[in-house]
């Protein structure tokens, strides 16, 4: 597969992994109540994690443990209440897909482009060339309600890409899919950052997808979202999810999240 | 297709009322005198009806732009929000009947004070149910254009002008019911033309068909302008039919 996706200057080489893409130090984030009487919820406590640049990093836990949170302090979306946050340009693909559903699937993933200032032909083209690649060729004209839910997932990826940040945030991506589309949208998803080499911080409470995907796993307790292990995933990709090693990965990630 | 065998059997009902009952008719007319004073009286109802249609049009046509104007100034900005919105509430407490006559004394008996009323009557509900939609467009949408870095301005014009779009539309179809009663109040407030006026005069000269007729040629341009809109409505926002 090839993609078109031009990155920014200041968008590292995959190569160079020494740089920090993304670098949390003690962040922690708190939410002030609701409503008069309730208690702030700590989303995050002195979380402290690290993306070198062209590393894909999975981030497992409980539901309500401040994945989303996590994502939108990388994206610039909030800011830290305490700790230090560093990070490069980032694009948020949250689990809702979000599509306009007045726009066809190529304006859609040129969203981002149109924002950015690109002119709306221009924009459809090269949305509509990244679609193509995407195997979407037949659907560019289509609604989001003419697609199904793995179509939706790739155009919204797409959009995101065209963002043209060198971090991709995402946000339990296939959470909404059926269970064989989700598999077959986790080899795809990456083979697409294979061809086209972006910092990952992928948010998600499916370990498995986590272990196909990343490089390495950070496994959060129940709120306040604190990092109780961090996997290594050493073997090479593509990777089965039979694989013995990918298999004794999971246990260990599962007993960590029993244990958080 | 039940419609209009429901419509058939009132409409027999009715000549079978007024043919056996032997009600005089000028207290009530039978359906087929008000279609002899249909075709009989066509020219005259003709340029009256013109008048009328011009009134309504044009007064949806400005409660439209001002209304629009206004909902997208008070959506975009909360001071805005907080002067005009009090204001724009009000403007629906005046009642129709009192002030007529005023703007009829101010601007005279030509066009404008009809103009006037049908936008006062038109524009409350297209601000109203503007102002909502555009509220009521999805967070998540807003927070998407946020981390896309994009303008106040780019986030009003590609994500919540479009989401609004239905809401406008309903609006638009609401003040359309109203269009036609204002029309007519505007016209018994003073005038020398149009429907209204037609009607008042017809009452005196005995012409109750005459009435009749009239009160069913402004029913039927109420119900082509809705059509109408629900016609633009499937070809403008198709996606708020389509099932997501």
């Amino acid at each position: 597969m090839q993609t078109r996706t031009t990155a920014p200057p200041e968008a590292p080489a995959a190569a160079n992994t020494e740089v920090d893409a993304v670098r949390l130090d003690g962040v922690s984030k708190t939410f002030a109540p609701v409503r008069r009487g309730a208690a702030a919820v700590t989303a995050l406590e002195h979380v402290t994690l690290r993306a070198r640049a062209g590393e894909i990093v999975a981030v497992v836990g409980p539901s309500g443990c401040g994945k989303t949170t996590l994502l939108e302090l990388v994206c610039g979306l909030i800011e830290p209440d305490a700790g230090t946050l560093r990070a490069q340009p980032a694009a948020l693909m949250a689990q809702r897909d979000l599509l306009l559903p007045w726009a066809s699937a190529a304006d859609n993933a040129a969203l981002a482009l149109r924002v950015a200032g690109t002119p709306h032909a221009a924009a459809r083209e090269q949305a509509a060339a990244l679609l193509r690649d995407f195997g979407l060729e037949g659907f560019l004209h289509a609604r989001p309600h003419e697609l199904s839910g793995g179509m939706r997932q790739r155009v919204a990826f797409a959009r995101t890409l065209l963002a043209g940040r060198p971090v991709l945030c995402l946000d339990e991506p296939f959470a909404a899919l059926d269970a064989l589309t989700r598999m077959q949208m986790q080899d795809w998803l990456g083979a697409a950052l294979r061809a086209d080499p972006r910092t990952v911080v992928l948010v998600t409470h499916d370990v498995e997808e986590a272990l196909v995907l990343a490089d390495r796993v950070v496994v959060l307790s129940q709120r306040p979202g604190r990092v109780v292990a961090t996997l290594d995933v050493p073997s090479a990709r593509p990777r089965q999810r039979t694989d013995p090693e990918i298999v004794a990965l999971r246990a260990r990630a599962l007993a960590e999240l029993d244990s958080a | 297709m039940r419609v209009a065998l429901v419509l058939l059997g009132l409409v027999a009902g009715w000549e079978a009322y007024v043919g056996f009952g032997g009600i005089d008719d000028l207290l009530l007319p039978a359906p087929s005198a008000i279609a002899a004073a249909l075709v009989d009286d066509r020219a005259l109802l003709w340029t009256n009806f013109v008048v009328t249609a011009g009134e309504i049009a044009l007064g949806i046509a400005a409660a439209l732009v001002l209304g629009l104007g206004c909902a997208i100034a008070v959506h975009l900005s909360q001071s805005l929000r907080r002067a005009l919105y009090p204001l724009l509430v009000t403007s629906q407490a005046i009642p129709v009947p009192v002030i007529a006559p005023l703007l009829v004394v101010w601007f005279g008996y030509d066009l404008r004070p009809k103009i006037a009323i049908v936008a006062l009557v038109c524009f409350f509900p297209i601000v109203v149910s503007t102002v909502d939609a555009l509220d009521r467009c999805d967070a998540d949408l807003r927070k998407l254009m946020r981390s896309l870095g994009a303008s106040r301005w780019q986030t009003f014009r590609l994500v919540e002008a479009p989401a609004a779009l239905p809401g406008l539309v309903t609006g638009a179809k609401l003040s359309l019911a109203f269009a036609s009663i204002a029309a007519v109040l505007a016209e018994w407030a003073g005038s020398e033309n149009g429907l209204g006026h037609l009607v008042l005069q017809a009452l005196p000269q005995f012409e109750t068909a005459r009435a009749y007729a009239a009160v069913l040629i402004l029913a039927a341009f109420s119900l082509t302008l809705f059509a109408a809109l629900s016609l633009a409505e499937r070809r403008l926002v198709p996606w708020a039919r389509a099932p997501r």
